[in-house]
C-alpha cells in the first residue's frame, strides 16, 4: 500500500532529522511562554488569553514545518518520480500531510496541556484543548500542505507561505480556540468541536487533490 | 456571439478599449448621481447625524471588494480549464483593484466607526471578515510577484484564487460567529439605521459607479498585460 | 455651504473619508496612465 508505505518513509526520515521537528516543537513552547512576558503575569488574564495563545503557538509552530514537507523529495529528485509514479498524487499528498501531521502536529497537541499548566488553565477545559487541537491541526497540515505546494523552492519561502496560508487558518482558530473559551463560560462546545470536525473531513477530502494540482504546477 | 474568437488578446485588446472608455464615462456619471443623491437628497440619519454619509462609500467598497474576488476566482477557473492566456491575465489585472476597495471599505469602516462606535477599529464580523479578505488579495499578488516563470505564476496564482474563494464563506461565517459570540448582542457596523429610499437609491448609484469604474480600470490594466506580454 | 462641509461636527470622518477613497482611486488611475505610456514606449 503506497499510502502507508510513504507515511512510513516519511516518519522515518523526520526521526532521523530529529533536530527539524524538535525545533518546531520547541518553537511552540517558547511562543506561548512569551506572550506572559508581553501581557503581564496576572493570572486572571492569562487564564483568558490561554486558549487563544496556546492555538496561535500551534498555528505558528505547523506553519513552520510546513517547509519542509515537499523539499526534501523536491531535492533529490523523488518528487518527479512521485508526479510519474502509477500512484495517485492526490494519494501522496494524503499520505505526506498525515504523515507531517503525525510529526509536527501531534506533537503539539500532547504538549499542549503543559502549557495549559503554565497559564493555570480549570483542569476542566483540558480535555474540550486537546479535543481541539487533535480535530484542528490535521487541518493545519492538509491546508498548509497546499500552501507549501504553492511555493514549492521559491524564494519568498516561509514567509510567502505564511501569509498565503493565514488568513486560512483563520476559521480553524477561531473554532479551536472558541471552542474552549465556550467551555471555559459554561457553554457546551459541541457546536465549535462538531464544525472542526466536519473542517477536518472536507479538508482531508479535497485538501489532498488541491495540493496534487498545486505539486503539478510548481513541478511541471 | 463567437466568444473564443475574443480569447486572443490581439482581437480583444480594442474591445477592451471600447468597453472601458464607455465604462470610465459611466463611472463618472454614476458617480456624480450618486453623490448628488446621497448628501442633497437622503435625509440626514436620526441617531448618526452627517456621520453615516460614509456609508455611500463603504458598502459598494465593501460589495466591490468581495464581488471582484469572486470574478477574479472565476477567470483563474476558466483560465485553468481552458488553458487561455487572457483568462490568467484578466484575473492578474483584477487583483490590485480588488485589494484596492478592500482598503478602502476597511479605511472608511474605520473613519465611521470612530464617531459612531468610539473606536477606529471594532473586531465587528464584517471588518474582520475584510480584512482576512485583504490578507487574501495580498496572498494572491505577493505569490505571483515572486514567481519567476509566467505560466507557473498565472496557474499557481489561480489554484490559490479558487481555493480562497471556497475559503470566504467559511471565514466569513465563523468570524461572524465568533462576534456574535464575543460582543453579544451588537448591532452591526455597516448597517444604517432604517434605510430611508433616498439613501438606499444613493448606494446603489454608487455601487454601480464602482463597478463601471472597475471594469474600466481592469480593462486598462489588461490592455498594459496585453501590451507587456506581447 | 459652511454647513455642508462641517457635515454636522464629522467632517474630518466623512471628507476623511472621501478624500482618501478618491485620491486612492486617482492614484489607481494615475499609475495605469503611466504603465500605458511605458508599455507603449
Amino acid at each position: 500500500m503506497i499510502f502507508k508505505s510513504i507515511i512510513g518513509r516519511d516518519i522515518l526520515v523526520a526521526v532521523r532529522r530529529r533536530a527539524d521537528v524538535g525545533t518546531a516543537l520547541l518553537f511552540f513552547v517558547i511562543v506561548a511562554s512569551l506572550f506572559p512576558l508581553g501581557v503581564g503575569a496576572e493570572p486572571e488574564l492569562l487564564r483568558m488569553i490561554a486558549p487563544g495563545v496556546i492555538w496561535v503557538a500551534a498555528l505558528l509552530s505547523c506553519l513552520l514545518s510546513l517547509p519542509r514537507l515537499f523539499e526534501g523529495d523536491h531535492a533529490d529528485g523523488t518528487l518527479e518520480q512521485m508526479l510519474l509514479g502509477s500512484a495517485p498524487l492526490g494519494v501522496v499528498v494524503g499520505a505526506k500531510t498525515l504523515a507531517h501531521w503525525i510529526v509536527a502536529g501531534l506533537p503539539l497537541v500532547l504538549i499542549a496541556p503543559l502549557l495549559a499548566l503554565q497559564y493555570d488553565m480549570d483542569e476542566a477545559l483540558y480535555p474540550v484543548l486537546i479535543l481541539s487541537l487533535l480535530l484542528g491541526t490535521p487541518v493545519l497540515s492538509a491546508i498548509g500542505a497546499i500552501g507549501a505546494a504553492l511555493t514549492l523552492g521559491l524564494r519568498g519561502g516561509g514567509v510567502l507561505l505564511a501569509l498565503l496560508v493565514l488568513p486560512l487558518y483563520a476559521p480553524v482558530l477561531i473554532l479551536g480556540a472558541g471552542a474552549v473559551a465556550a467551555a471555559d463560560a459554561g457553554i457546551d462546545p459541541a457546536a465549535q468541536l462538531l464544525l472542526l470536525g466536519a473542517l477536518l473531513v472536507l479538508a482531508g477530502a479535497f485538501a489532498p487533490w488541491a495540493g496534487a494540482a498545486a505539486l503539478r504546477i510548481s513541478i511541471e | 456571439m463567437k466568444w473564443f474568437w475574443y480569447a486572443s488578446p490581439q482581437t480583444f485588446y480594442p474591445l477592451a478599449g471600447t468597453v472601458a472608455r464607455i465604462c470610465a464615462v459611466l463611472a463618472v456619471a454614476l458617480t456624480l448621481a450618486g453623490l448628488y443623491v446621497g448628501f442633497f437628497v437622503a435625509p440626514t440619519d436620526a441617531t448618526q447625524g452627517e456621520a453615516y454619509r460614509i456609508i455611500y462609500l463603504h458598502v459598494p467598497a465593501a460589495w466591490m471588494s468581495m464581488f471582484l474576488y469572486v470574478v477574479m476566482a472565476l477567470w483563474a477557473a476558466a483560465g485553468l480549464a481552458f488553458n487561455t492566456r487572457l483568462s490568467f491575465m484578466m484575473a492578474r489585472a483584477l487583483a490590485p483593484t480588488g485589494a484596492l476597495f478592500t482598503f478602502i471599505a476597511l479605511w472608511t469602516g474605520s473613519l465611521w466607526g470612530r464617531p459612531t462606535w468610539g473606536t477606529y477599529w471594532v473586531w465587528d464580523a464584517r471588518l474582520t471578515s475584510e480584512l482576512i479578505l485583504l490578507f487574501l488579495y495580498f496572498g494572491f499578488i505577493a505569490l505571483q510577484a515572486s514567481i519567476d516563470d509566467r505560466r507557473r505564476a498565472d496557474r499557481a496564482g489561480a489554484l490559490l484564487a479558487i481555493v480562497g474563494v471556497v475559503n470566504v464563506p467559511i471565514i466569513y461565517f465563523s468570524v461572524k460567529w465568533w462576534n456574535t459570540l464575543h460582543q453579544g448582542a451588537s448591532v452591526s457596523l455597516t448597517k444604517a439605521p432604517s434605510m430611508a429610499a433616498a439613501m438606499l437609491t444613493g448606494m446603489l448609484l454608487m455601487t454601480f459607479a464602482f463597478w463601471a469604474y472597475a471594469i474600466a480600470v481592469t480593462l486598462a490594466r489588461v490592455r498594459c498585460e496585453i501590451r507587456e506580454q506581447g | 455651504m459652511s454647513e455642508f462641509l462641517a457635515m454636522g461636527g464629522y467632517a474630518w470622518y466623512v471628507w476623511g473619508s472621501y478624500g482618501v477613497t478618491f485620491a486612492l482611486l486617482a492614484l489607481e488611475v494615475m499609475l495605469l496612465r503611466k504603465r500605458k505610456r511605458e508599455a507603449k514606449a
